[in-house]
């Protein structure tokens, strides 16, 4: 799960990691309020979960009221990447002496915390890493130690290293240190995959009002965290977002679903059977419209509850059932099939269903004794193909 | 011989008496797995299809000499349930459990380790004695993991680890290492249809932070005598394919042959694997697909194209 950037920075501040003073508005009058306490010039910002807000029009500064409401108007009105904007993050603008980049993030390969942090940010960190591969440093961290100590015994030379390359003064070296372990504790204690600040800046005056003079300060903040330890997270569970309606409904009812942009509805049972049958559609000159995976047991009420959510879809025009039945045996699956369709509405799509696996013939043979008209095939390709023509026919 | 277990395995079930692990347990000694033990806190004493149930894993160990743990336990508790297994000597740990956070994967595999990818085949590959079960038994370091959120592992006709219906299977020389298990299931059914069997079947789990992996299965079935040839099914997310495909190309005389599922994915979705997502530039289908083939691996574009790439590759 993202967390959009005035929440990540409402949990950096907690964790005292510096970060400019703000506040968020939904509304122009809103952000003018919030401009009126913070005082001018003001940074404008988009609260989107996605990238490339920047360069989308979704990042802009502002001098005066007046500046202020036509920028704050302009932005709430911009859909970036498919993300419409309802909300904007209305910042101090601050003077920018240097960016840095620093991350910790989960290395998979290693199956550790890894920090990186790079005398160079503001861009990402792909480009940082090909124009600036002297600038990166990465840094491996014990998970069994304190974070204090992680990092002191894993990211002293990356640390070191960076700020000598950004030409840090002993003092914000230290503080260099001191937010990086805030960074890693933060992570660690939020259950986090990903805290990424880009950039770190060193900026001028007293961006939080505190008094120091030069120092450094999160002027971004982007934080994945954990979908399997929201259990332990109510705080985080309760900030859930990006997804859409059916994506909750599907959650809510322990079905798996993403939303693609096709017209292909699809079910199976697996994470790598539906992700194969997607490809499959692809193959066969086909769009999948979603994602959406009833598990590897395939029990009735999960197998109805994935038909209304897949088939609520207005652009669904066909509609792709495909299950390998492994333990829950076929002759279960088409009964927790049709007694879905039995709950479904009147809603009449072109729908095939392949089936296979322990004890299919008598699934199948169920199926086509009860609905007739279903059709119903032995292997996924010829599903497949199925279903992509029919809806191709309309 | 077969990789991992076999039917000298001597089982032992974590969380016998929850309705998954009861359930499981009966399917499993249907299959002719030996299960020894079962562990369930608090429930020392009793039995579940006859097999005896103990308090810790420790007591299942001594008196059962118990090498291989498969856990049916609750999220929350699994990375507790595994290193009280590998304090226990446990050789084998088989994780079955869904959703486990990574921050207690990331620190389950750190406790586990402390030794080289050398050790963890050598173990892998070893078999304690049951007769001296009441042996000390070395460190955490001892011990392999297989999962989490995993099918478990099957030696068909010897022995079944996790929930792998074993109908499907079919005794014989593939192995197959997946991280999918209906895949595994859609493609194993395609080889025993063919009439070709598999030495063994493991599910390697659809986690970012897992046990063995694709390369340790490789090496594995690599030293077996029983595997002729490999089939190696992956997907989006990682690099677990593109390293597989790096020591496959150096190291493997068997012939090996891929399928990859979610060419298609959108980047930044999480394609119902915790582990199965396409982030930045990396861990694309296409890229993994690349780096296979450069390695001389065939790689299918349909899952039903396996079984007769791996029947080519065997000559028949």
């Amino acid at each position: 799960m993202d967390l959009f950037e005035w929440h990540g920075k409402r949990l950096f501040a907690a964790a005292g990691i510096p970060v400019p003073r703000g506040s968020v508005a939904r509304t122009v009058d809103e952000a003018c309020a919030a401009a009126a306490t913070l005082g001018f010039p003001v940074v404008v910002k988009a609260q989107v979960l996605t990238g490339g807000r920047g360069k989308a029009g979704g990042v802009r500064t502002a001098g005066s009221t007046g500046e202020l409401a036509a920028v704050a108007r302009h932005i709430l009105d911009l859909t970036i990447r498919g993300f419409a904007v309802d909300a904007l993050l209305i910042e101090a603008a601050l003077a920018i002496r240097h960016e840095l980049y620093l991350a910790v993030t989960l290395d998979r390969r290693r199956r550790r915390p890894l920090l990186l942090i790079s005398a160079e940010g503001g861009m990402d960190i792909e480009q940082v890493a090909r124009e600036h591969p002297g600038s990166l440093f990465k840094a491996p961290l014990d998970p069994l130690l304190e974070p204090s100590q992680a990092v002191h015994d894993g990211a002293w030379e990356a640390l070191s290293g960076a700020a000598a390359a950004a030409r840090l003064d002993g003092r914000l070296r230290d503080d260099l240190v001191d937010l990086a372990t805030a960074v890693y504790r933060l992570y660690r204690d939020h259950d986090a995959t990903l805290i990424e600040l880009n950039p770190l800046a060193v900026v001028e005056g007293d961006g939080d009002g505190d008094g120091h003079g030069v120092r450094l300060m999160a002027l971004d903040a982007k934080v994945t965290v954990d979908d399997n330890a929201l259990f332990r997270q109510p705080d985080l569970a309760a900030w859930r977002t990006g997804e859409d309606e059916r994506e909750r409904r599907a959650r809510e009812a322990g079905v798996t679903y993403v939303t693609l942009d096709g017209d292909v509805g699809v079910i199976g049972n697996g994470a790598g059977l539906v992700m194969s049958t997607l490809d499959l559609i692809a193959a066969a000159g086909g769009r999948a419209a979603n994602f959406c995976d009833i598990g590897g047991g395939a029990r009735a009420d999960q197998i109805a509850a994935a038909l209304q959510i897949v088939t609520a879809d207005e652009r669904v025009r066909g509609l792709l059932v495909n299950v390998f039945g492994g333990i829950t045996r076929g002759d279960e699956v088409a009964r927790g099939l049709l007694a879905g369709l039995r709950q479904l509405s009147d809603r009449s799509l072109p729908m095939v269903v392949r089936l296979d696996g322990n004890n299919a013939a008598a699934g199948r043979a169920l199926l086509a004794a009860e609905r007739p008209g279903l059709a119903v095939m032995e292997t996924p390709w010829d599903a497949v193909q199925r279903v992509v023509s029919l809806v191709a026919e309309g | 011989m077969a990789i991992l277990v076999d039917e000298g395995s001597r089982v032992l079930v974590q969380g016998i008496t929850g309705r998954e692990g009861t359930f499981h347990t009966e399917r499993m000694l249907a299959a002719d797995t030996r299960i020894v033990a079962g562990v369930t806190p608090g429930k020392g004493g009793s039995t579940v299809h006859e097999v005896p149930v103990f308090g810790t894993v420790q007591e299942a160990v001594a008196a059962t000499g118990a090498d291989v743990a498969v856990a049916f336990v609750p999220a929350r508790f699994a990375k507790a349930a595994a290193l009280e297994s590998a304090d226990a000597g446990i050789r084998l740990a088989v994780l079955i459990t869904e959703g486990i956070p990574v921050r207690d994967m990331v620190e389950l595999t750190a406790e586990l380790e402390g030794f080289g990818l050398d050790e963890i085949q050598r173990r892998a590959l070893g078999r304690r004695d049951p007769d001296a079960a009441d042996e000390p038994v070395a460190s955490r370091g001892g011990m392999t993991l297989v999962g989490p959120n995993c099918p478990g592992v099957v030696s068909p006709g010897a022995c079944n680890v996790g929930i792998m219906a074993a109908d499907i299977f079919l005794p014989g020389g593939v192995g197959v290492v997946s991280r999918s298990g209906t895949l595994t299931y859609e493609i194993v059914g395609g080889l025993t249809r063919l009439g070709i069997g598999q030495s063994t079947c493991v599910g390697m789990g659809g986690d970012p932070v897992h046990g063995v992996g694709f390369l340790e299965c490789l090496e594995l079935f690599e030293a077996d005598p029983q595997t002729e040839a490999v089939v190696l099914v992956g997907e989006i997310g990682g690099d677990d394919e593109e390293r597989a495909a790096a020591y496959a190309a150096e190291h493997l005389t068997k012939p090996v042959v891929a399928y990859l599922a979610g060419f298609t994915a959108p980047p930044g979705k999480r394609m119902g694997h915790a582990g199965a997502i396409v982030s930045g530039a990396g861990g694309t289908a296409a890229a993994k697909a690349e780096a296979l083939e450069a390695a001389g691996i065939p790689v299918a574009r349909r899952p039903d194209e396996v079984p007769g790439l791996v029947a080519a590759a065997l000559g028949r």
